[in-house]
Order: structure tokens, then sequence, then C-alpha cells
């Protein structure tokens, strides 16, 4: 469903180079997540963007049934007008991703009462809380009922209230999707606390490497922590 | 063909919406029209200089001023929260947001003349009653041109620093061509003269549209990508 | 040899060409009848002006190459030539002047060749400062290469526009220097002058390229702004 080979990348040229991906390869399929731990610097928004294809990587390739099309994006930024309200946000972005315009008003009213956010449809963006407008920006990604969600540090800037309601929906969008076989997930994050019980797969990117890459099993966060303190910070 | 018509349109619509809604950047573009025609006016020896002979260069002027404000607002607002990385994600083609800007930067532009050109009339007392559609003409084969090259720049500028006024010095050489042929045609409209008059300069101007939409419309997805 | 040092090579051959060019046009080379004396300052004018236009078109065709093959040699090779294009048109805008006040009793006319070279220096310029302003190395090039397309195609563009206003509001005085009756002792001077400008162009594009290969070298190849 979703594949990376040999992803290589870096920025700049000559001394000054820094190699944001490195031999990245790995296969997910529909249910799978895969939580990628590092510190900054070290690839992970490089090769999420090279998964949403927002980057060409100078080396290997990506593979995403259904193409772009089947992909959701949810970053640090919304992707939002801020003088459209919340429902022509997601109107425009349902025409981009190619859903019928029949199909574009009743799926963006389901999107926004699942959200909870059906009350605030047609309020311009500007005049959302923070916490309001991360969830139209989640609307916005999910409006295509997309097949492969990517997340770059989607908790940073959240309350812990608001990230354990984000990691509840995280853990609905898993097994929805439009085959019904569960959707892919692949979330960024430089906090291990974050997460770890949404992965099925772990892994520990450092200067552009997976340096541990395997099946979370039945870990919990202290152990993942262990295992990246040994792999990231003393390795 | 059909399918990247739709996308532009789509992104099109969406900035029109937008900057009907805000308005900041339209009313801006108007007033400075009317700021600069008024400008002229005074920068001139009414007892020496006909108006006649200056008029056409001081409407090419204005609306060639005017277009720059519009170029630059074009992927300023898709910078609020990131939008433009939206865009790029998405299945939206390169070539269709190319256009779909193409399009709402022609529209902005085509208002801010729409109220340039009255005014101009009535500043400058110029007969163009019967060269109405000609001039409508002429205005709109230039515009084409140069707003082509302006919204492709806009895009090559976003990244860099001083962006604003990178995209005026970049444009400058490339506004020469359309801005010699429309005055010229201009003059030759104002004067009473035969069209026939200028077909090597018509030539021109159908030209640089030509070669210029194409070879912005294949550019662009070279500026836009990180 | 480095390429440092065939560069500065081929420029001092190049610069020997051009004093020998003067050496035959002031001393070998008749003078032109109605100009006099001044009309030499054109196998300095002449070879300089055309290669302002043909480095751009290097710079449009250096580009295009560029956005297929990704090869950084060719990105270098087009900012060598927008520098020494830049110095060409300098050239073509300074003797210009120094030969339009004999001439036509003005320092500047809106002469056709003249015009459309001072709005190539401002793309070059404007070229150069887009350049300037983009730090990532890749980014730079692809822009510059974006930039430089379009300048390779707005060259036609404005001798043509340029060339449509002259003839309708025709100089009091034209002059043209390169016109078929040319003596042929004046042509084979003037010949000779454009090999100089040719090698000259080439010694100082190769002393550039060095120069920018020796840039990156000592600052690690680091994300530098370029040169403004």
């Amino acid at each position: 469903m979703l594949s990376a080979e040999g992803l290589r990348h870096a920025f700049g040229e000559g001394r000054g180079q820094v190699v944001a991906l490195d031999g990245v390869s790995f296969d997910l399929t529909s249910g799978q997540t895969l939580a990628i731990f590092g510190p900054n610097g070290a690839g992970k928004t490089t090769l999420l963007k090279v998964l949403a294809g927002l980057i060409h990587p100078q080396v290997g390739s990506v593979h995403v049934t259904g193409g772009r099309r089947a992909i959701g994006w949810i970053g640090h930024q919304s992707h939002l007008y801020e003088h459209l309200t919340v429902r022509e946000n997601l109107l425009f972005w349902a025409a981009l991703y190619g859903v019928p315009a029949a199909r574009r008003g009743p799926r963006a009213a389901e999107v926004l009462g699942r959200l909870g956010m059906a009350r605030r449809a047609d309020q311009p963006v500007w005049s959302l809380s923070r916490g309001l407008a991360q969830r139209a920006a989640i609307a916005k990604a999910l409006i295509h009922d997309p097949s492969v969600l990517l997340l770059d540090e989607p908790f940073t800037g959240l309350d812990l209230a608001a990230a354990a309601e984000l990691r509840a929906l995280l853990g609905e969008l898993r097994v929805g999707g439009a085959a019904g076989g569960g959707r892919v997930l692949v979330l960024a994050t430089h906090n291990v606390d974050e997460g770890v019980e949404l992965a099925t797969d772990v892994a520990f990117q450092r200067r552009g490497r997976f340096v541990h890459f395997a099946p979370r099993g039945g870990r919990g966060p202290a152990e993942i922590a262990e295992a990246y303190r040994r792999a990231v910070v003393d390795g | 063909m059909g399918e990247l018509l739709v996308q532009a349109w789509t992104v099109a619509r969406k900035d029109l919406v937008l900057e009907f809604r805000t308005r900041t950047a339209l009313i801006s573009a108007v007033v400075f029209t009317a700021l600069v025609l008024t400008v002229f006016n005074f920068g001139r020896d009414p007892t020496a200089v006909p108006t006649i002979d200056l008029a056409p260069t001081i409407l090419w002027v204005t609306f060639t001023f005017a277009a720059m404000l519009a170029l630059n607002r074009a992927f300023q607002l898709e910078l609020e929260n990131q939008a433009l990385e939206g865009l790029l994600v998405s299945p939206l083609s390169r070539t269709s947001l190319y256009w779909g800007k193409l399009i709402a930067n022609l529209v902005f532009v085509a208002v801010v003349e729409g109220v340039g050109l009255p005014l101009f009339v009535l500043f400058f007392d110029v007969p163009v009653g019967r060269v109405l559609v000609p001039l409508i003409g002429v205005i709109a084969l230039a515009t084409l041109g140069f707003v082509a090259v302006g919204t492709l720049f806009s895009a090559l500028v976003i990244r860099t620093r001083f962006a604003e006024l990178l995209l005026v010095v970049i444009l400058l050489p490339f506004l020469v061509p359309p801005l010699i042929g429309a005055v010229q045609v201009t003059a030759r409209l104002l004067g009473g003269r035969p069209l026939s008059e200028a077909v090597g300069y018509l030539k021109l101007l159908a030209a640089y549209d030509i070669v210029f939409v194409s070879l912005a419309s294949f550019l662009f997805r070279f500026t836009v990508d990180e | 040899m480095s390429l440092a040092h065939k560069g500065r090579r081929i420029t001092l051959v190049a610069l020997v060409c051009v004093a020998a060019v003067y050496v035959r046009a002031l001393a070998f080379t008749p003078v032109e009848r109605l100009q006099g004396p001044a009309q030499k300052i054109f196998y300095l004018h002449v070879p300089a002006a055309l290669w302002t236009e043909a480095a751009m078109i290097l710079v449009g065709l250096a580009g295009t190459f560029y956005l297929f093959l990704k090869d950084p040699r060719l990105d270098r090779f087009a900012e060598a030539s927008a520098e020494v294009g830049t110095v060409f048109a300098t050239i073509v805008l300074t003797t210009g002047p120094i030969w339009g006040k004999p001439i036509w009793g003005t320092w500047w006319t809106w002469d056709a060749r003249l015009t459309s070279t001072l709005f190539l220096f401002f793309l070059y310029v404007g070229y150069l400062l887009v350049r300037g302003a983009v730090r990532d190395p890749g980014l730079r090039a692809r822009y510059a290469a974006v930039l430089g397309i379009c300048g390779m195609c707005l060259v036609p563009f404005i001798h043509l526009s340029v060339f449509l206003f002259r003839t309708l509001h025709p100089q009091p005085i034209i002059l043209k220097p390169s016109a078929p009756s040319l003596p042929s002792s004046m042509l084979a001077t003037w010949l000779f002058s454009l090999t100089a400008f040719t090698l000259l162009y080439v010694g100082f594009v190769t002393q550039r390229y060095a120069l920018s290969l020796a840039r990156d070298a000592q600052r690690g190849g680091s994300p530098e702004a370029g040169p403004v």
C-alpha cells in the first residue's frame, strides 16, 4: 500500500552537505502504523515530504497504491485559508482531490460531524481557537477519505486533553478507510511518549538512516524509550 | 485537458473569492491606478505637449505598475498556513496550478484596467469611442503576455529574500516588448490611423503571448517544488 | 595545468589579440570617411555587443540542459557566462556613448543596438540578483535555469521590438558599421577583433568557473549566498 525503496536525499553540496535520507526502505500494508522517532534534523520531515511527493528523492522511489489521491497530510501547518469558512475550505480541497461535486457537501458535513465541528462549519478559519483550527486541519486531511495518512509532529502545540483526543481519533482512523481493511499511518515525532501505543511498527531515525526498524510487538513506552536512548542518544 | 482546466478554475475561483472577500489588494491597486493617472496630469505641461501624444504612455505605465501589485499577491496568499504545501501534496497538477493563478491574476488586472480605462478617458479627455473594441483587444493581448511571465516569476521569488523587490527587477526587461508594442498600437488607434499600420507590433504581441504562455506553463513545475 | 591557469593564459592571449586588433585598426586600416577616427571604437563595441547576446543565449541553453541533467557543472557555467555577459554589456554601454558623442552629437541615443544591450544588462543584473537571493545550491540552480531560459527567449523579442521602434522612428543619422559595403580591410580587422573577443569570453568564463570551484571547495560547499 505504501512502500519506499532505497531512499536517499541530501541538501547542499560539498563539505556542507546534509544527508537527510540515507538508504531508507520499508513496505507497509493496510492496518499498519509506523511511528518514526528521531531528534530534530534527523530527516523525519524530509522522509514524509518524499512520501507525499513534495520532494523528489535523489535516489530511490516511493509507491503509493492510488497515488497522490490516496494520501492525507497533517503537518505543522493547517493549509487552511483564513478568510474562507471551514466548509468553504473543505469544499475547495475536496474539489482538488477529485471528490465528485455531488458528494462534496455531504462528505464535508460527515467529516465535520465526526470531529464535532458541525456548529463551526460556517465560521471563517481566522475566528477559530487554536484547538478548533487543528481539528479543522484534520478535517481537511480526511475530506477525501485517504487510505494513507502522513503525520508530521501532529501533537506539537496541543495541550494534554487535545493530544489525548487526537490519539483517540487516530486510533479510530487506523481501522477505517475506503477499502475497509484499515489505513496506513506514518507518524513522525521527536517525542517517544507520543504515539507509541498507536504504532504497530517502530523506527528510530538518526542522520537520515533508520538505525532501528522493527515491529513494536508488545513493547510499551518505557521499553521503546530505553531502546531509543541506546540506539539514538548514546549510539 | 478538460480536467486540467476544471482544476485550474477551482484554484482561480478560490483566489478570487479570497480577493473579493478581503479586498485590500484590489482596492489598493485601484486607488494606486487613480493616483498614478492624477500624478501624470500634473507631470506635464498642457500648453506644450498635446495630451494625445502622451496618452498611450500614461495608460500603459499605469497598467503595468498596477499589474505588479496584483502579481505580488498571487503566491503571497498561499503562504498563509503554508497552503502552497497543501496544494503541492494534492493531486493538483503543476500546470493547473499555474493556469489557475494566471486566470486569477488576469481577472484581477482586468478589473483594475476596467476602472483605469474610464478614469483615463475622463481625466485626459481622449476620444476612445470609435476605437473601443480594438483598444480593448490590444489591452487584452499585451496584458496576457506580461501577466503570464509575471505569474511565473512571482512563484520563482516566493522563497527568496526581498521577494517583492526582486520580482519588479527581474520582470522589468520582460515588460519591454509588450510595453513598446502596446504603446505603439495604442498611439495609432488613438491617432485615428488604420490598424494595418501597426501590424508588425500586433504580430509581436501575439508571438510574445504564444511563446511566454507556453514557456511559463512548462517551466512553472520547476519553480514551486522544494 | 589547473583550470585557473588555463583561463588566465587564454585571457592573456585574448588581450594580446585585442591589442593587436588596435594596432591593426589604428595603423593599417583606413580611416572611415564620414566618421573619422571615432569609428575605430567599433572594433571593440560590436564584438562585445555580439557576445553580450551570445552569453545570454548560452546561459539559457545551459539552464535548459540543467533542468534535465541536473549537472551542477552546467549551473556553474551559466553563472560564469552571466557574469562575463554583464562585463561585456558594460563595455558596450560605455563605448557606445564615447562613439555617439562625436558622431551623433549626444552621449546617449535610443539607438536599437544600444537600447537592446541596456535591457540585456538589466536582465543580467536581475539574473545575478536572483542567484544571490537563494541559499540552497540546488534551488538556486533551478531558479537560475528558469530565469535563464526565459532570458534566452526574450533576446529575440527585445531585438525585434526595439528594431520595429527604430525603423518607424528613424534616427537623424543611421550609420550601420556592419553594412556589407564595409571595405575588405575593415572587415578583416573586424573579424580579427571578433576572434579576439571570442577568446576573451572563453578566457573569462574559464577563470570565473575555476574561481567558483575554488570558492566552493574553500567554503566546503556551504550554502553561501552567491555573488551579487
